[in-house]
């Protein structure tokens, strides 16, 4: 299916570590928030996986096998902005990934070919809502329009991975709400497996069946040059977990955005 | 009420107005030069009255002319013109083929971009008389001279535009398995078209220049050969209309150029307007 494990992973950058002995066994299906504070690798980890950059050591394995050395179809992606293209307008945009599959030399499919794939693509369009917007340019859509559309152009490959770079981070809280409950519901029909690096940690524990928190472990100065984050705590929940429910209810009340977790180490 | 002058806009009228000013002001300027040095010596020739350039006009775009029976204006545009294009056309191509691979693929980067930075800096004028020594004094060494002068001008845009598109877009391009070649042909040129003919209107000017040069220095026809010749009888009559209608053409072609953008690129100036 799409299990990933990840064994002994690290990332430099010169002579710095970034990630420092990664290492991560993820069952197919599961939905893995990544959180933590800013520039602690969460978003260089993404990349990763995506084989945008490649480890300095250790290997990440899709189900067995290691990932390939360029970006690839197994993979898809969603990033917070610039995913989708703006010289096509929406349909046009879904149906590209058909179309370099089935047209190797022009990438562009004509007449009945053309037709019978964007008929499929408007059933995508349907699931993620922008059906009536299927003739528009992403210049003319707006912010969470624009990432459901991505989501669509990502998901019409039917990667065995998502991976999506905080990409509810530019919405507004009431879009953010909506596009929330249509990546549960892809997420739950396709079962694939999704990796969600986010800084808003209610999204990340109403989204996530698990939680992975990137830190560094070493924070004195002098210390900085020599390490790099490294997972710091990797939580596993149910939908019906009290802990969840806590989490959830805690940072719905509170703080949106911080990141100490005080109440969960206890619990 | 005070208004600061960085929020004063012109409406409609005054817009139509202050665009026409300075037009009327430089005509104006040139009328009323003309009748005080015409009212001192009727045979002026350095400012002829308005009437001497209906004149000229009708002699060299209506009549044909008496030594060769051609109609001087067309025949002098279409040269120009068909010289221009060619170059242009060329240097077009050669600069949007280069460009691309240089912005694309890290390969080329490395084995081009230094050269074409270096090339760009050659003064494509000091190059003409090798130009004329190799190609002789024909059409290939004039079309030759705006190739080399434009074509590293237009790389380098092309090139830099494509490494402007973002990275974000070749990755999702990558993970929804496009080839080398694909993301080119759908992702990138798509999206740098519309930007090849910003380039191609920024690189005109030059390309005018460049033209008339080498029309002044060795040529049959042209219009830059035409205002050179006509230099030696001080022909202010014939010269201002000729550079009037080159300014024109210049002016035209920059124009069709702008519309063809806005029309088969509708998505680009969305983009762009943000």
């Amino acid at each position: 299916m799409s299990h990933v494990t990840v064994s002994k992973v690290w990332k430099r950058f010169g002579t710095q570590p970034v990630l420092e002995n990664i290492n991560l066994d993820v069952e197919p299906g599961s939905y893995v928030s990544i959180v933590g504070p800013s520039g602690c690798g969460k978003s260089t980890f993404l990349r990763l996986l995506l084989s945008q950059e490649q480890p300095s050591e250790g290997s990440i394995l899709l189900d067995g096998e290691p990932i390939s050395l360029e970006p690839s179809q197994e993979r898809g992606v969603v990033f917070q902005r610039y995913s989708v293209f703006p010289h096509l307008n929406v349909q046009e945009n879904v149906a590209l990934g058909l179309e370099f599959a089935q047209a190797p030399l022009l990438g562009k499919l004509f007449g009945r070919k053309k037709r019978a794939i964007l008929d499929k693509c408007r059933g995508y369009l349907d699931s993620v809502g922008l059906d009536a917007a299927r003739d528009k340019y992403p210049s003319e859509l707006s912010g969470g329009m624009q990432q459901r559309l991505a989501i669509a152009q990502a998901l019409i490959k039917k990667p065995k991975v998502l991976l999506l770079d905080e990409p509810f981070g530019a919405l507004d809280p009431g879009i953010r709400a909506d596009i929330h409950q249509l990546m549960l519901r892809l997420w739950r029909e396709t079962g694939m497996t999704v990796f969600m690096v986010t800084h808003d940690l209610r999204e990340a524990f109403h989204l996530g069946n698990r939680i992975i928190v990137f830190d560094r472990h070493r924070t004195r100065e002098e210390e900085l040059p020599y390490y790099g984050a490294t997972i710091t705590m990797d939580l596993k929940l149910n939908d019906n977990d009290p802990l969840k429910a806590r989490a959830m209810e805690h940072y719905q009340n509170q703080n949106k955005d911080g990141f100490a977790l005080p109440e969960l180490q206890a619990g | 009420m005070k208004v600061r002058m960085i929020n004063r806009k012109p409406d409609r009228h005054l817009s139509i107005f202050l665009t026409l000013l300075p037009f009327a002001l430089v005509l104006l300027a040139y009328v009323v030069g003309s009748e005080i040095r015409l009212a001192a010596n009727p045979n002026d020739k350095l400012l002829p009255g308005l009437h001497s350039f209906a004149d000229a006009i009708a002699r060299v775009a209506f009549e044909p002319d008496k030594r060769s029976g051609d109609y001087l204006l067309w025949v002098d545009t279409l040269a120009s013109l068909a010289r221009l294009g060619c170059g242009m056309l060329v240097a077009t191509l050669l600069g949007m083929i280069v460009g691309v691979h240089i912005g694309l693929l890290p390969l080329f980067r490395a084995g081009l971009l230094p050269f074409v930075t270096v090339a760009s800096m050659l003064p494509p004028l000091a190059v003409l008389p090798i130009l004329f020594i190799v190609f002789g004094l024909g059409e290939v060494a004039k079309v030759a001279l705006i190739v080399i002068g434009i074509t590293p001008v237009i790389i380098r845009d092309i090139s830099l535009r494509v490494e402007e598109i973002p990275r974000e877009q070749l990755i999702k391009a990558q993970t929804l398995g496009a080839s080398s070649w694909q993301l080119a042909l759908r992702v990138v040129l798509p999206q740098v078209w519309p930007r090849l003919i910003d380039a191609v209107r920024l690189t005109l000017g030059s390309a005018w220049l460049f033209l008339i040069a080498a029309e002044a220095i060795a040529a049959q026809s042209g219009l830059g050969y035409r205002i050179f010749l006509l230099r030696r009888y001080l022909a202010m009559d014939t010269i201002l209309p000729y550079v009037a209608w080159i300014t024109f053409l210049a002016f035209s072609l920059d124009y069709l150029l702008r519309r063809t953008q806005s029309l088969l690129f509708p998505w680009f100036s969305a983009e762009r307007g943000r």
